[in-house]
């Protein structure tokens, strides 16, 4: 027995010296997020992007710094902002200076809490938090630091691009706003009724509604009211089977105007929809993959479809994450010191892979970049979603949406 | 008015659907005295089977196949697993069939993975058979009524007329006495499980169309199934009916009126704060009809449980 423990034990030696000696050259980005629990199919499916992002564009074209290659390190947070806080100091402690994670607004709130706090306690083993999906607009406002960049639209800037869509529809009279009964359902529904009472005052919020998350076996009483009410448009800020079931009931009680979201895409959502989805499902995303905005990016989706046949690109932000950061690492010299990436990054400019010139924001590190509202739609589409023959084509675009959107971020430099 | 119809239509596809979950688990509770915990499990794998047939053969084969091999499925559980863990008493065969629902919801993820599987609704059902002023009431929930409806009729008929039916009713309150009587009792448990799961296998299939094919559609529908019976009475075929209409009734128009607290209230005499968001009682006073609308089934439950523990049409306590 003992014996056995002490042989393991040298193994595991030698086995963590051969692995740090592979990984010397490497620069390391953790990925905390959900690989465990209900939420593991979008956590999966985004680290699969972030490792094939940083083989593709980093790794292949040689890496950063002369030869540094980026090496992805999974943690599973399953979506518990207590247990990422354990894991970002396991990244910290294993001398990993990059954080990645996007899936819950709770936990990225959690971590940029806890990393401005281990900055200033340890300016000796800084880290940076690049945020690729979490879209509490506070973290950019009242919660910004130094050290947290946000690479996604947070969720007013994707609403301001949804009322502009909607302000300019004439045929639009009545809206109908539901979501789910949590903060980021309630975000969704303060911003759409202000904003459209400052763009179209005309437009009468027919509904304004919030179901439990989660608990709603069957939508149809939901979508009944929607259609006795008269709407010409619904808004909703729902995802996961919330957001199938609702949409499938609105559209199978005959209601054939358009239905604004957020998260209607992808992880089974689109092959569900189907032909039902058809002319009326809407979509308020960044990063557009149809049509294709080069040979590059072409290239690129079919070179991960090829290796994760199942896999979608749902998070084209990863793309950019990755490629903004080998930029920084790239023109601060040094992957060490993450002060000089920070401030490389600030007031980055970049030509998107997707599409389209984005900007590090200096005030508040709130990524300025073009939104797209998209049609669920089989026409045009050269890249599908889930297999199924449907994906989003782009419908209108705002460039440079909300560049100069009013923020409260009063940043502290190092 | 026309939307009151249209919510009695509504509800009754509800029901009809619970009915079906819930009529066997009834039979199954009252003759082993155990609540099967993976019951809607069973009606998960109904949904994923007809799903798996869909892609090669069409939805109609999958409506014949799946309950069938669910059928089976459920009457090898009970042959070579809750009968073995049966003598041990009742604790063990209710974690039996708890960890059996959990390790049908791994190999599920495990087969099909977690998102959402886009099982559909035949073509040929596709279209509203007729529409209340602009509800549209969609050709497949009609054929799920009738569906459900010809299920009850028959099992009302194999259970009050036929020979096999009435030995089941005998088996179910007098086991030792069928037993001696020259019946196989043990078979009969089997067969009643397995058609239980085969009709829990039904309602998978016609309603993963419409409520979603999916790892947690198990869950969603367990509890209220469980609180289903207990309302109508253990055992009670009329019982398990008329509760699930009245649950489906129920959730359906709580639903759909936004009737808030803030009328209900007002019409009783009381006064609302001056200030509501600084008021203690703030969430009392704006909260609706359809953010409880979940939990009054529940209420029903413990209502029913007070009051009539034997439920409705019950003839034992629980």
């Amino acid at each position: 027995m003992k014996r056995a423990s002490r042989l393991s034990l040298g193994v595991f030696a030698a086995l963590s010296i051969a692995a740090s000696a592979a990984s010397a050259e490497a620069i390391r980005i953790a990925f905390i997020d959900p690989l465990s629990g209900p939420f593991a199919a979008t956590g999966v499916n985004g680290l699969h992007q972030y490792e094939f992002a940083a083989e593709e564009l980093v790794n292949k074209a040689g890496g950063v710094l002369g030869g540094k290659t980026f090496e992805i390190v999974p943690f599973d947070n399953q979506t518990s902002p207590k247990e990422s806080l354990i894991q970002l100091q396991v990244a910290i402690d294993q001398g990993i200076r990059f954080i990645v994670q996007g899936n819950s607004s709770g936990v990225a709130n959690a971590i940029t809490e806890a990393v401005d706090k281990h900055n200033r306690r340890n300016p000796d083993s800084r880290v940076l938090f690049l945020n690729y999906s979490a879209v509490d607009p506070a973290l950019t406002n009242d919660k910004c630091n130094f050290w947290h960049f946000r690479f996604d639209a947070h969720a007013d800037i994707k609403m301001d691009a949804l009322t502009d869509v909607i302000a300019a529809n004439d045929a639009i009279k009545k809206v109908y706003v539901i979501g789910q009964d949590y903060s980021f359902g309630k975000a969704v529904a303060d911003g759409a009724t202000a904003m459209l009472a400052e763009k179209r005052p005309d437009i009468e919020i027919v509904g304004n509604e919030l179901h439990p998350i989660g608990k709603v076996k069957d939508f149809t009483p939901y979508a009944r009211k929607i259609v006795a009410s008269g709407a010409d448009a619904v808004i909703t800020g729902n995802w996961g089977t919330d957001m199938l079931g609702l949409g499938k009931s609105i559209l199978e009680n005959g209601f054939t105007g358009p239905i604004f979201t957020y998260y209607a895409a992808a992880d089974g959502i689109t092959a569900a929809f189907g032909a039902a989805g058809d002319g009326s499902l809407r979509l308020v995303s960044e990063g557009a993959i149809n049509p294709p905005a080069s040979e590059r990016m072409s290239a690129y989706v079919t070179a991960f479809k090829a290796k994760y046949p199942d896999g979608n690109v749902s998070q084209p932000r990863i793309a950019n994450t990755v490629e903004m950061l080998a930029k920084a690492i790239e023109a601060a010299g040094t992957a060490d010191d993450v002060v000089a990436v920070g401030k490389a990054l600030e007031g980055m400019k970049h030509e998107s892979i997707w599409g389209g010139e984005l900007y590090m924001r200096p005030e508040d590190h709130q990524l300025i970049q073009d939104v797209h509202i998209f049609k669920h739609t089989k026409d045009g589409v050269v890249f599908d979603y889930d297999n199924s023959g449907y994906g989003l084509v782009v419908e209108s675009t705002v460039k440079n949406a909300s560049a100069d959107i009013a923020t409260t971020c009063q940043m502290e430099r190092p | 008015m026309d939307l009151v119809l249209v919510n009695l239509i509504d509800g009754l596809v509800t029901g009809l659907l619970l009915f079906m979950l819930s009529s066997g688990l009834t039979l199954i509770f009252s003759m082993m005295g155990v609540l099967n915990f993976a019951h809607a499990s069973f009606y998960m794998l109904g949904a994923y089977f007809a799903y798996q047939i869909s892609k090669s053969v069409g939805f109609w084969p999958g409506l014949l196949i799946a309950p069938l091999i669910v059928g089976v499925l459920g009457a090898l559980v009970e042959r070579y697993g809750l009968r073995r863990v049966h003598k041990y008493g009742h604790v063990p065969e209710l974690i039996f069939t708890f960890g059996l629902a959990l390790l049908i919801e791994e190999i599920v993820q495990f087969f099909w993975g977690r998102a959402q599987v886009p099982f559909l609704a035949p073509e040929a059902l596709n279209f509203a058979l007729f529409s209340i002023s602009g509800n549209a009431i969609p050709a497949y929930k009609v054929f799920m009524i009738f569906i459900s409806m010809a299920i009850f009729i028959g099992l009302l008929l194999v259970l009050t007329k036929s020979r096999v039916g009435l030995i089941i009713q005998a088996a179910l309150s007098h086991p030792q006495t069928v037993e001696t009587l020259g019946h196989n009792v043990p078979l009969i448990f089997m067969g009643v499980f397995g058609v239980g799961t085969a009709l829990a296998g039904v309602a998978g299939v016609i309603a993963g169309p419409v409520l979603g094919t999916f790892p947690g559609m198990a869950i969603v529908l367990g509890s209220i199934v469980f609180v289903t019976i207990v309302v109508g009475g253990l055992g009670s075929l009329w019982g398990a009916l008329v509760a699930s209409l009245l649950i489906g009734w129920v959730t359906t128009f709580a639903a759909s009126y936004n009737v808030g607290m803030m009328d209900v209230l007002t019409g009783l005499g009381f006064t609302p704060p001056e200030d509501l968001s600084e008021s203690l009682f703030r969430d009392i006073w704006s909260l609706t009809l359809p953010q409880v609308g979940p939990i009054l089934p529940y209420l029903l439950m413990v209502m029913v449980l007070v009051f009539r523990p034997y439920g409705l049409f019950g003839k034992r306590d629980v």
